[in-house]
């Protein structure tokens, strides 16, 4: 409910106190984060933690802006995101393509779905062993791992997607002699395309996991990589703001895949809830 | 009149919102004697809900008092039971029907025997005693809102509150469910405000008819309903007293909606210095 | 169509594939000279021999156990969090943005820093999964909070469902869908956050002996050891699946009958 609206229907759903005029959440939002940062900072500073192994923030900030000045920060920034672009578009053409298939043939869905869920659940880690033996440190294997997290996710909503077609829809389009791809085109894409937009926004979050973390346990480059150097070489400052670094671009990528969904979605009347994942 | 048991007092309420307020209800004072059965009419948007919830203690008014049995009404009283429109919202989706019933019991502390006699009685006075531990939203609308009644009756109220109750069911429904108000009415003796926005139902149903204007509301009319006590759907509405009565209110509440279009713009900041009259027939530039 | 038949024609589809698949790599691994694909028959005995031994208590015990306390850890604290912050609006303003940041960022990253802090003990690992799977909980359990029905909560104050009830009868109960999500995404990060930490560090558990295995070009134990991951995944999630039908019975029996109704 927005503070500008007056709804005396909907009154009970605060209790029943005069309210103050309210402040906009961006501000209380700001307020949060100024009042957490300086949490961060004063935490060390009166003792109460180490500074050993919990540096004022401003120091975690400061060494993040150091590093920003250098070549290497950048280029391990482009390398995470680049492992996560391609592995990412590999799996979202995998799993799309795929989830057309499979959802919309019957006896494809029966006879995948028993293996699908045995191996969705799989821990896309558990493969880094393999990943390394099979395809050595380096892109590969963070891909391996990218794509096989951010594959399931893609590829289930599809299928959900696609099973909510509409049944008066389906049979419409069957009387009207609609061709095969005319039903993907302008039947079942259509309907799938919140699911979808939902496989999108989970996948991605989970591919920026893995391609993170195929750098901390080093079969990868990037910023993984970087947090782990630092952590080895006891540049603690820096491991801090290392992860404040890569928290940002967290919030960079879901942001990004909340306004691509709305943006897509602009036209549908609902944004779908999750389901399944 | 018997002594008021529920005694509403100058009641307002106005809604606060960012740069802008509403009057939802100017200044309401009416009373209800003890065992009544008293309907509220009004056209919509006429701030029925807002008052049921003022006098359900749900809502705190702006000014003015709601006393029950003597008591200021300052949260919700215990001798009160409401049913509202929503009974698709208003049961718990997660509980059986006798959990739905039961609920509301265990929060009284009542021991398990009389607890188990109170859902059994409750839920056989409404005509559902096989659905016990059916889902609610197994159930079809009518039967939901017999659950939501079965609940507020097994709650053993003074008062019991109705907002619009029938409002979201289907005519032949509705027809059942106002007979079977009226029946609990007559076999627990509970007292009983019904808040709807049909002119029929209320004047079918009520002992008295309290008619509302437009927002911000007032009562423009406390209105005896001198049909029989026996009443059945197909008799009472053909009678010409219940034609002629209902006629009344008809036109009470066409003279409401033009009070709002003539002198008040519903929106507008209302200082409540200039206090609406009781309108009179003249004030209609209809005749 | 006949029960029986049903069942059949069911557990045909259920099983097809994956004795197909199964079957493809028996045979293709069977003669396998690839060193680091060995047959599948050596990898299933292999497995028996390593996992059904000391290590069972050894590493598997140890891990199992870590994952559990620490998503248990995750649950309580995201659902206690979650709705002390729905229920208070300035306070949900005032933290959201936080929240968000520390949903964004990759959980293992954390680690790294929670192992400067606590050391690398069980302690520390719990504590990882714990930092890394409450976000998802919490954040969902406060949407759901939020989004209790108004007339169901007016419902429940005016018959006096208040306080600690109305968070037993109402608040829980109304929320647990979006609880429920929150906790199966939960759930898949412990696993994750369970192996990356004892690879990262450790001196037991299964992602420590895994990282062992292939270190040492264990092939087949490697091998043995990430089938015995990927059971670990399955297991979990059918009974996560379990439990979500028994607690969302009635969510779903909803959700059908209002579908029903369009």
């Amino acid at each position: 409910m927005s503070a500008t609206d007056v709804r005396p229907a909907r009154a009970g759903a605060e209790p029943a106190r005069r309210r103050r005029p309210e402040l906009p959440s961006s501000v209380l939002g700001l307020v949060g984060l100024v009042a957490f940062a300086a949490l961060l900072e004063l935490l060390p500073r009166t003792g109460i933690v180490s500074a050993e192994y919990f540096p004022p923030f401003s120091e975690m900030v400061r060494a993040l802006v150091e590093a920003a000045g250098t070549d290497r920060f950048w280029a391990a920034t482009a390398e995470t995101v680049q492992a996560w672009g391609i592995g990412l578009g590999i799996a979202l053409v995998a799993g799309i393509g795929l989830g057309l298939l499979i959802g919309s043939v019957e006896v494809l869905r029966r006879f995948t779905a028993s293996t699908i869920e045995f191996l969705r659940p799989v821990p896309s880690v558990a493969l880094i062993p393999l990943a390394v033996l099979l395809l050595g440190l380096g892109l590969q294997s963070t891909l391996l791992l990218v794509v096989y997290a951010s594959f399931w996710q893609i590829l289930i909503q599809v299928i959900y997607g696609v099973q909510d077609v509409d049944p008066v829809a389906r049979e419409t389009a069957r009387s009207y002699h609609l061709g095969r791809w005319a039903r993907v085109r302008y039947l079942i894409w259509p309907t799938a395309l919140p699911y979808v937009m939902t496989g999108v926004r989970l996948g991605a979050a989970v591919a920026l996991i893995l391609a993170v973390t195929a750098g901390l346990v080093g079969i990868g480059t990037g910023l993984g990589a970087e947090i782990a150097l630092a952590q080895s070489s006891n540049a603690v400052p820096l491991v801090y703001g290392l992860v404040i670094f890569t928290g940002l671009l967290g919030v960079v990528v879901n942001l990004a895949a909340r306004v691509l969904e709305r943006r897509t979605l602009a036209w549908h009347s609902s944004v779908r809830a999750d389901v399944g994942g | 009149m018997t002594q008021p048991l529920l005694d509403v007092a100058g009641v307002q309420k106005t809604y606060t919102g960012s740069g802008r307020t509403v009057e939802a209800v100017r200044d309401l004072t009416f009373s209800v004697g003890d065992g009544e059965l008293v309907c509220i009419v009004g056209p919509s948007g006429a701030g029925k809900t807002t008052l049921l919830k003022c006098i359900a203690g749900l809502l705190e008014p702006t000014s003015g008092t709601v006393t029950l049995a003597g008591s200021r009404v300052d949260g919700p009283p215990e001798a009160m039971a409401v049913v509202f429109q929503e009974y698709g919202r208003s049961l718990y989706p997660w509980l059986t029907v006798k959990g739905n019933v039961e609920l509301p019991l265990k929060q009284k502390k009542l021991d398990k025997a009389r607890r188990r006699e109170l859902v059994r009685d409750a839920l056989e006075a409404v005509g559902l005693a096989d659905v016990h531990s059916a889902y609610p939203w197994q159930l079809s609308g009518g039967m939901q809102q017999r659950v939501a009644i079965a609940r507020a009756v097994a709650y053993e109220p003074k008062v019991l509150l109705m907002d619009e109750p029938f409002a979201a069911v289907d005519a032949q429904t509705r027809a059942d469910l106002e007979d079977l108000i009226r029946s609990l009415w007559h076999k627990l003796g509970v007292t009983i405000l019904f808040v709807t926005h049909d002119i029929d139902e209320s004047v079918y149903l009520g002992q008295r008819v309290l008619v509302l204007s437009s927002s911000p509301t007032v009562i423009m009319e406390d209105l005896a309903i001198d049909l029989p006590d026996e009443r059945n759907q197909l008799d009472t509405r053909s009678s010409p007293r219940f034609a002629e009565l209902r006629g009344h209110v008809y036109e009470q509440i066409q003279l409401a909606k033009h009070r709002k279009g003539d002198q008040h713009q519903r929106d507008e900041v209302a200082t409540g210095s200039h206090r609406a009259g009781p309108p009179t027939v003249a004030a209609d530039p209809g005749h | 169509m006949q029960p029986v038949l049903r069942w059949g024609r069911t557990l045909g589809y259920a099983l097809t594939l994956p004795v197909v698949l199964v079957t493809l790599w028996w045979v293709w691994s069977a003669d396998s000279t690839n060193y680091y694909a060995p047959p599948l028959q050596t990898i299933l005995t292999t497995f028996g021999d390593v996992w059904f031994s000391e290590r069972l208590r050894a590493d598997v015990l140890p891990s199992v156990t870590r994952l559990l306390i620490g998503y248990t850890g995750a649950v309580v604290v995201g659902v206690g969090l979650g709705v002390l912050l729905g229920a208070n609006r300035t306070l949900r303003r005032v933290t959201e943005p936080v929240l968000e940041f520390f949903r964004a960022i990759p959980p293992p990253a954390l680690i790294p820093i929670l192992f400067l802090f606590a050391g690398i003990g069980d302690t520390a690992k719990v504590i990882v999964i714990i930092s890394g799977a409450v976000w998802p909980v919490l954040l969902n359990t406060v949407e759901g909070v939020r989004a209790v029905d108004d007339v169901l909560s007016d419902t429940s104050r005016s018959y006096g469902v208040t306080g600690l009830a109305r968070l037993r009868h109402l608040v829980l109960p109304a929320a647990s869908p979006q609880i429920v999500a929150g906790m199966r995404q939960a759930l898949s990060i412990s696993i994750i956050l369970m192996v990356i930490s004892e690879m990262f560090a450790s001196t037991n558990g299964l992602g420590f002996s895994v990282i062992q295995f292939q270190r040492s070009f264990a092939i087949p134990e490697m091998w043995s050891g990430i089938l015995l991951l990927g059971l670990l995944g399955f297991v979990l999630s059918l009974l996560f699946q379990l439990f979500e039908r028994r607690t969302l019975r009635w969510y779903h029996g909803l959700r059908r009958s209002q579908l029903g109704e369009n």
